[in-house]
């Protein structure tokens, strides 16, 4: 199949506000569906009880905001108030479960918000992930965590597991995890292959399916790339920052490419991408869990690492994918990401790495405006 | 003539000595930087100063450092110079003011100085921008940082799990400040810090308490803000209970005497969220005008909700700090127990109404106020006011809007109150 038809066909489903392809999948298998808000999540648990773990990313222009603002209010990201309007408009009613984790002010709350107005109908669950990666009981903590994830997803699933369908997860999910890091390095090889809105269809593809079916689709995006008769050009190698929760609209990476981007590496939905290294398969897979999120998440803005600078795993990250510029791509009103931008611009400025802000919201319409400034950008670059 | 003399009495003793401790604990601070007493930079929020209170070392608080700026109209500068460094005008209003002063040489608004931290201690309850805050003030200052996770408040209670984390963590943050301070624990000045703290917490609850009089003899939100000073950088200290307790002595004599804080108090009104600090009392007329006396806040439990009954309990520090800091403050407890708090205080203290005052700064107190409004007003019937500025930043405060949608509130409130008394038979 062309690449192009292939995430043609599959950018309708992740942009379909009513889940289309979920309630497909729940209709087909019978199973039990357990979304999940941004950015990480257990999904092996979900996975082993034989549920479809779902990341919500809001919705995108999908959906008129009529009801959600009047609860949030102003200076509240797009993500928030959209997730809140499909929960108000009865789009989620085929959820079984939603799982809200410790990101941000505005996640936590919306979570109680969702539980006040959602439940007993949708089982509302938050999740407490550490922020102290040095002390002897964080990993214990997170145990004890992961464990409640479980006594949740018991009488939902209506079965018990055992260690061994954890551990199997556990593997599906790291064969995932190895094939969209092929993606990532075919496109660092070969960035003309395929343009950054493809990849982020591909990537958001796995928000909706189950990690063997999500890799046999890479898999086959991997075949179709080969075969693409595209030449490369002459563009700026760029790393994009900042996405890591509310993704941008398609059409702003589309004028990112157009604008003259290759970008080589980005934050796009970190939950599926969260462990660098494959979690081992050995010993009680729950604490594996725990000792891989404690000791082996990639760096994010909504992860407090005592041990490692933020702004030096980007710094690795630029180097690694050999990029020349950052493009900082914040949503609207994301205040880690906000944050994180004044930490991370400083150490670019010491490294003389050129870097660019653009912030983005689902309703955005108009990219002409983006287009030019990072053409601008790319421009003063290139022709330096 | 007899008002003027309610008025003198009010402003009294409180307020004097509230000004006199603060100033006392600028000095102090500035003093550390000459003779390099150990100096450690918190939260405000749930915190376990009681400790550091043990190893004699000073508590700074950037949050009060930030909202001392803007009370005193000095944060706009601040907050500019943030934005210069790349900070965006959405982030946090303390944060960006905190920064701001510390660029400018790290001065007080009376322009003390503040000593270097020898260690950013991060109380992460419940408000995340904590965590980038203290991560960035690390950066600028070079000093360790020690994050303390909080697991926020998600089924009600914390879990014995959740207080195992949280008291190892104390454990390993007694041996930073062994490090620090090169000092041994002293496991009885700890015990000797907490039943002060335990004191303290009583009479501010007795405190909170007499605002159930009729006419309430201060306000408890902005006349709870000014108590705050001392409540915090003093909790685990006699200095702290001594002002406690000469404001139960003038409140006594206030409820006594039937002064209240308007000449009549004609409307009751619990209020949520922080108060406008760049115009604190602007705001605080806009209300008073209409003969409006708060009578509880959430605001004022951010550091420790105790007027419920919590206590530190001197028999076991440890467990005790932890669970004050897991489930014993506004900031570490989730949205739906805020609406328990407020719908505890209207019952409770009698209150007409609920005045919610969204900050722009503070998404953990705002994201989701519209769904509180929602709540208190359709599902409870309780006249809701919703009103929106910021705690720092001046710029987003616009006094005729703000005005106007207090004017409309209290009229509306007013007709009713009459309505209902006619209609009930009654006189008005």
């Amino acid at each position: 199949m062309r690449l192009e038809t292939l995430t043609e066909e599959w950018q309708q489903k992740i942009e379909d506000p009513n889940f289309g392809s979920v309630a497909d999948w729940k209709e087909r298998t019978g199973g039990k569906i357990a979304g999940y808000f941004p950015v990480y999540t257990p999904l092996e648990l979900i996975h082993a009880y034989g549920m479809l773990p779902v990341g919500l990313m809001g919705a995108g222009n999908a959906l008129e905001i009529t009801n959600a603002d009047a609860r949030f209010g102003s200076f509240i990201c797009s993500i928030t108030k959209s997730t809140m309007e499909l929960g108000l408009r009865g789009h989620l009613r085929l959820f079984d479960a939603i799982f809200f984790q410790s990101i941000c002010d505005t996640a936590r709350n919306l979570a109680f918000l969702f539980k006040r107005n959602f439940e007993p109908e949708l089982f509302v669950e938050y999740i407490h992930l550490p922020q102290n990666t040095n002390s002897e009981a964080s990993v214990d903590f997170l145990v004890s965590e992961l464990e409640r994830v479980i006594h949740d997803l018991e009488p939902i699933a209506g079965k018990k597991i055992g260690p061994e369908d954890v551990r199997n997860s556990i593997r599906l999910f790291n064969q995932n995890r190895v094939w969209i890091r092929e993606l990532y390095r075919y496109r660092k090889q070969f960035p003309h292959k395929i343009s950054s809105s493809e990849l982020a269809v591909l990537l958001r593809a796995g928000n909706f399916l189950p990690p063997d079916e999500h890799s046999l689709l890479l898999i086959q995006a991997l075949a179709s790339m080969e075969e693409r008769d595209t030449r490369p050009r002459d563009k700026l190698r760029v790393v994009l920052e900042g996405a890591f929760c509310e993704q941008p609209p398609l059409d702003l990476l589309k004028a990112l490419d157009d604008a003259g981007c290759n970008i080589v590496e980005d934050d796009l939905v970190l939950g599926r991408r969260w462990f660098e290294h494959d979690v081992p398969l050995t010993g009680d897979p729950i604490r594996t869990l725990a000792k891989n999120y404690v000791w082996d998440s990639r760096y994010s803005s909504v992860r407090h690492d005592s041990n490692s600078d933020r702004a030096e795993g980007l710094l690795q990250k630029i180097k690694r994918s050999k990029a020349e510029a950052v493009i900082f791509c914040i949503a609207k009103f994301c205040e880690p990401a906000y944050f994180d931008y004044v930490l991370f611009k400083d150490a670019l400025e010491k490294e003389e790495i050129p870097h660019l802000l653009i912030e983005f919201e689902e309703k955005m319409w108009t990219f002409e405006r983006a287009r030019t400034e990072v053409e601008t950008f790319v421009e003063s670059i290139l022709f330096d | 003539m007899e008002q003027q003399n309610k008025d003198h009495i009010y402003q009294g003793q409180m307020h004097r000595l509230q000004k006199e401790l603060m100033v006392r604990w600028y000095t102090e601070l500035d003093r550390a930087v000459d003779e390099g007493v150990p100096a450690i930079y918190l939260m405000v929020s749930g915190n376990c100063v009681e400790l550091l209170r043990a190893f004699e070392i000073l508590p700074v608080y950037p949050e009060i450092n930030a909202l001392q700026l803007a009370i005193r109209n000095q944060s706009l500068p601040m907050l500019l110079k943030s934005e210069e460094m790349g900070y965006a005008t959405d982030n946090c209003g303390y944060v960006k003011a905190d920064i701001g002063a510390y660029v400018y040489g790290n001065k007080t608004s009376m322009g003390t100085r503040l000593p270097k931290p020898s260690l950013i201690l991060c109380n992460y309850v419940g408000c995340n921008t904590y965590i980038k805050w203290f991560e960035h003030l690390a950066n600028l200052t070079g000093a360790p940082l020690y994050v303390l996770d909080i697991p926020f408040v998600r089924n009600n209670e914390p879990s014995e799990q959740d207080i195992q984390y949280v008291v190892c963590q104390l454990k390993e943050l007694v041996q930073l400040l062994e490090n620090i301070t090169r000092k041994k624990f002293d496991a009885e000045r700890l015990k000797s810090c907490v039943t002060q703290a335990r004191e303290a917490e009583e009479l501010w609850s007795q405190v909170k308490n007499f605002a159930k009089n009729k006419p309430s003899p201060f306000d408890a939100y902005f006349d709870s803000t000014t108590m705050m000073g001392p409540l915090y950088v003093y909790r685990g200290s006699e200095e702290c209970i001594n002002f406690f307790r000469i404001t139960i002595e003038e409140l006594q004599e206030r409820v006594r005497a039937g002064i209240g804080v308007v000449p009549t108090e004609k409307f009751r009104i619990v209020v949520e969220g922080p108060p406008p600090y760049p115009h604190f009392r602007v705001f605080r007329e806009m209300l008073s005008h209409w003969g409006a006396c708060a009578v509880a806040s959430t605001y004022s439990t951010v550091g420790g909700i105790w007027e419920f009954g919590f206590r530190h309990d001197p028999d076991h520090p440890f467990e005790s700090i932890a669970e004050h800091m897991l489930n014993h403050n506004a900031a570490n407890r989730n949205f739906l127990q805020r609406y328990d708090q407020l719908r505890r205080y209207v019952a409770e203290y009698s209150a007409d109404a609920l005045v919610i005052h969204s900050v722009k700064s503070c998404r953990l107190f705002s994201a989701g106020q519209g769904d509180m409004r929602e709540y208190f007003t359709k599902e409870l019937n309780i006249p809701t006011l919703f009103v929106e500025s910021d705690l720092e930043d001046p710029r987003y405060f616009s006094p005729a809007q703000m005005r106007n949608r207090i004017d409309a509130f209290f009229e509306s409130l007013e007709h009713k109150k009459y309505f209902k008394a006619t209609t009930a038979g009654g006189t008005v």
